[in-house]
């Protein structure tokens, strides 16, 4: 096998790898705000969060990272729900939920951010797993432990929503909500309550992909800033509300930037990729699996 | 009774002054900052904190300078650029400070510079590369070791040392984020590529988020360079420095300017892949007895750093931090006040004796002599803090007044 085709089967390789983590990172927005429309600004706020539970845990009790944050989900899905609820009293029942819900969550941002420093200081934190260091080769190709390891909790998680949402009846509310919440009252569901528990969720996957982020790469607290224009990039490009849709937008980015560094230089990837959402947005707007 | 009453007047008057004098006297000296405590660089910007309230402590429980209680006045900047000038025209023109230093890093300096040449403020800076080229402010200083001409300086101790490789490296590749630092590193490189007479067959930045450096690190191989020289800030660091170790980078020196391996988080979160890699370090343990008053500022600070959350090694920034106030100190006292063009001559014409050793001042405010130091990690084994702690991880390869050994090539061979 010549060098190129090596170089095109690894890009390969580490875009899916790439997509798979950024999904994880978008799911959660996918069901705050392309199906429940809540601007959930703060969302990298709760990964990084997840970022430092798992930190603590894995420091003081060698728990791998991963293990912790699907342990600790439920306490994610509970913060949801008192999330959600002051956000509900607050804005959205009062009908402000658009500009003074959008500036609620810049605020959550802020204190999660600052409590973060308080807590932990400014320095950047890592783990060490036992797969941090192992990298498989099949062939020419690199399979870093680094990243297969959460590509595929990630991918598990991601699809484990969309069966959670097609073949449950809480899911199908939760679809029925982001589709009809007037139809869904007359059907005798409580929207608020099913509004509730999915951005519930969506903190609970924001959690799990904090794990991921702190595997991958140093966090401090406020690294998640960085992830905000990704993580909305992505549910748009997939269609707003579609979990499948997020998963084949976070391929394509995660391609787009790993072809990009691979071929034609690191400095042009998010220009390509943020070129490839104008693109698919001009020929369909609703994105690409989009309704 | 009118000599009685000329009398009382006059005595008044100079009672007045005297009281005037007195309450002058006790006013604090204060001086003024901005410093990044949030965002990217806070680990640092915290680093200094502690280590310019170490020197204030130190200054005032010996009765301060000038006769003043030294007060530091100073404001979060958030590692945003855009924050500065504010900071500075409150701290000048509402806080009243007697004398401004700067924040931590080029990015923060730069934008107070124009605020600095419109007040003539003497600006005492604090490790920004090559931020004076553009403005060639004569009251501008710059504690860094960086040397005259910083950003080629910075990376000659890296490139003197691959080129003393036999057989002489051809080719190199470099790389950095798109960033103020990095780019100005390979600014610098490019200088020192030419002047070294090699071959460039990659030269790219990448943007400073980027996730997965793995697809960077291939395109690098696939040009086979001799030297990889990379200018990086401490996230993407980690992320460059895993991805050479996964995808297994086949090169002779690997390294340069990479933020982060200097401090305690990044060693111990790294460990041995560290190994190998030749970077710049501004203090090392293995020089310890070039800086013989260091380890007294280093115990009081390393017991303050731990419970801060910052970094606990201190060997980087912070020497340098209080250093730079005690060139402000020496000077003040030197002059006898705080006339602003009476420091700047004073610190353009003499050498200051401080914690990092003497310094002194070249025409544009950088160290007249480089001296940041050129090092390869080795023997790194596990992810404990303590191995750092003492000599023995660190060979010193540049300066050669400093170097306590020779490179050893090549890179693949010694990541291990």
């Amino acid at each position: 096998m010549d060098s190129s085709t090596a170089l095109v089967l690894n890009a390969i390789i580490a875009g899916l790898l790439l997509g798979g983590f950024y999904a994880a990172l978008s799911v959660g927005i996918s069901i705050s705000f392309g199906m429940l429309d809540v601007v959930n600004i703060a969302h990298p706020a709760f990964i990084i969060l997840g970022s430092y539970i798992a930190y603590i845990v894995n420091d003081r009790m060698g728990v791998d990272p991963i293990l912790v944050s699907i342990v600790v989900s439920p306490l994610f899905f509970a913060l949801g729900m008192l999330l959600y609820r002051i956000y509900y009293l607050c804005f959205e029942k009062r009908g402000q939920e658009s500009l003074r819900g959008l500036a609620f969550f810049f605020g959550i941002l802020f204190i999660t951010e600052v409590a973060l420093i308080l807590i932990f200081g400014v320095d950047y934190r890592l783990v060490q797993t036992a797969y941090s260091g192992t990298t498989w080769r099949l062939g020419p190709v690199d399979f870093p432990m680094r990243l297969v390891v959460p590509f595929l909790v990630s991918v598990t998680m991601v699809v484990g929503v969309q069966l959670f949402l097609t073949h449950t009846f809480f899911g199908r509310a939760v679809l029925a909500v982001a589709q009809d919440q007037l139809a869904l009252r007359l059907m005798g569901v409580n929207p608020t309550r099913v509004k509730g528990l999915a951005f519930a969720l969506s903190i609970a996957t924001a959690g799990v992909a904090g794990a991921f982020l702190i595997v991958i790469q140093p966090v401090q607290p406020a690294v998640g800033r960085e992830f905000i224009g990704l993580v909305f990039a992505v549910c748009v490009l997939g269609g707003m509300g579609s979990i499948w849709g997020t998963l084949l937008g976070a391929f394509v980015l995660g391609l787009a930037e790993s072809f990009t560094s691979t071929f034609f230089g690191p400095s042009w990837a998010p220009a390509v990729s943020f070129g490839l959402l104008l693109a698919a947005l001009a020929f369909k707007p609703s994105g690409l699996l989009g309704r | 009774m009118n000599r009685l009453a000329r009398w009382f007047s006059g005595g008044l008057i100079a009672f007045s002054l005297a009281l005037t004098a007195s309450v002058h006297a006790q006013q604090p000296l204060k001086i003024g900052f901005g410093m990044s405590l949030t965002g990217p660089l806070a680990g640092n910007g915290k680093a200094a904190l502690i280590s310019m309230q170490i020197w204030a402590e130190d200054v005032n429980a010996k009765g301060g300078l000038l006769g003043r209680k030294i007060e530091l006045v100073y404001y979060e900047d958030q590692t945003n650029p855009s924050t500065v000038p504010s900071i500075y025209n409150k701290l000048l023109d509402v806080d009243k400070v007697d004398i401004v230093v700067s924040g931590y890093g080029t990015n923060v300096i730069a934008p107070a510079m124009p605020i600095m040449m419109q007040r003539n403020m003497v600006f005492m800076s604090l490790f920004g590369l090559n931020v004076n080229s553009k403005f060639n402010y004569d009251r501008y200083f710059q504690i860094m070791p960086a040397g005259p001409e910083p950003a080629v300086d910075w990376s000659r101790g890296f490139f003197d040392v691959a080129t003393s490789l036999n057989p002489k490296p051809q080719t190199v590749a470099l790389v950095g984020a798109d960033a103020e630092y990095p780019a100005l590193a390979l600014e610098g490189a490019r200088a020192n590529v030419k002047r070294a007479g090699l071959k460039i067959v990659y030269d790219k930045s990448y943007p400073p988020n980027t996730v997965d450096f793995s697809p960077i690190v291939r395109a690098i191989q696939a040009t086979n360079p001799d030297i990889v020289f990379l200018a990086s800030y401490p996230p993407d660091s980690a992320g460059m420095v895993r991805a050479v170790n996964e995808v297994g980078l086949k090169t002779r020196i690997f390294g340069g300017g990479l933020v982060g391996p200097q401090f305690a988080s990044l060693r111990t979160q790294l460990g041995s892949l560290l190994n190998g890699i030749v970077n710049y370090e501004s203090y090392t343990p293995e020089v310890a007895a070039k800086y013989p008053f260091l380890d007294q500022f280093l115990a009081k600070y390393q017991g303050r750093a731990i419970k801060e959350g910052v970094d606990p090694l201190g060997f980087y920034l912070p020497p340098y931090a209080y250093a730079m106030m005690q060139v402000l100190e020496q000077a003040i006292k030197a002059t006898g006040g705080l006339d602003q063009a009476k420091l700047a001559d004073y610190m353009h014409a003499y050498e200051f004796d401080t914690f990092v050793g003497k310094v002194r001042f070249a025409k544009n405010g950088e160290w007249s002599v480089p001296r940041m130091l050129t090092v390869q990690y080795h023997s790194v084994a596990g992810n404990d803090l303590e191995q750092w702690m003492k000599p023995g991880k660190v060979t010193v390869l540049y300066p050669a007044s400093y170097a306590t050994g020779t490179v050893k090539a090549p890179y693949q061979d010694n990541r291990k």
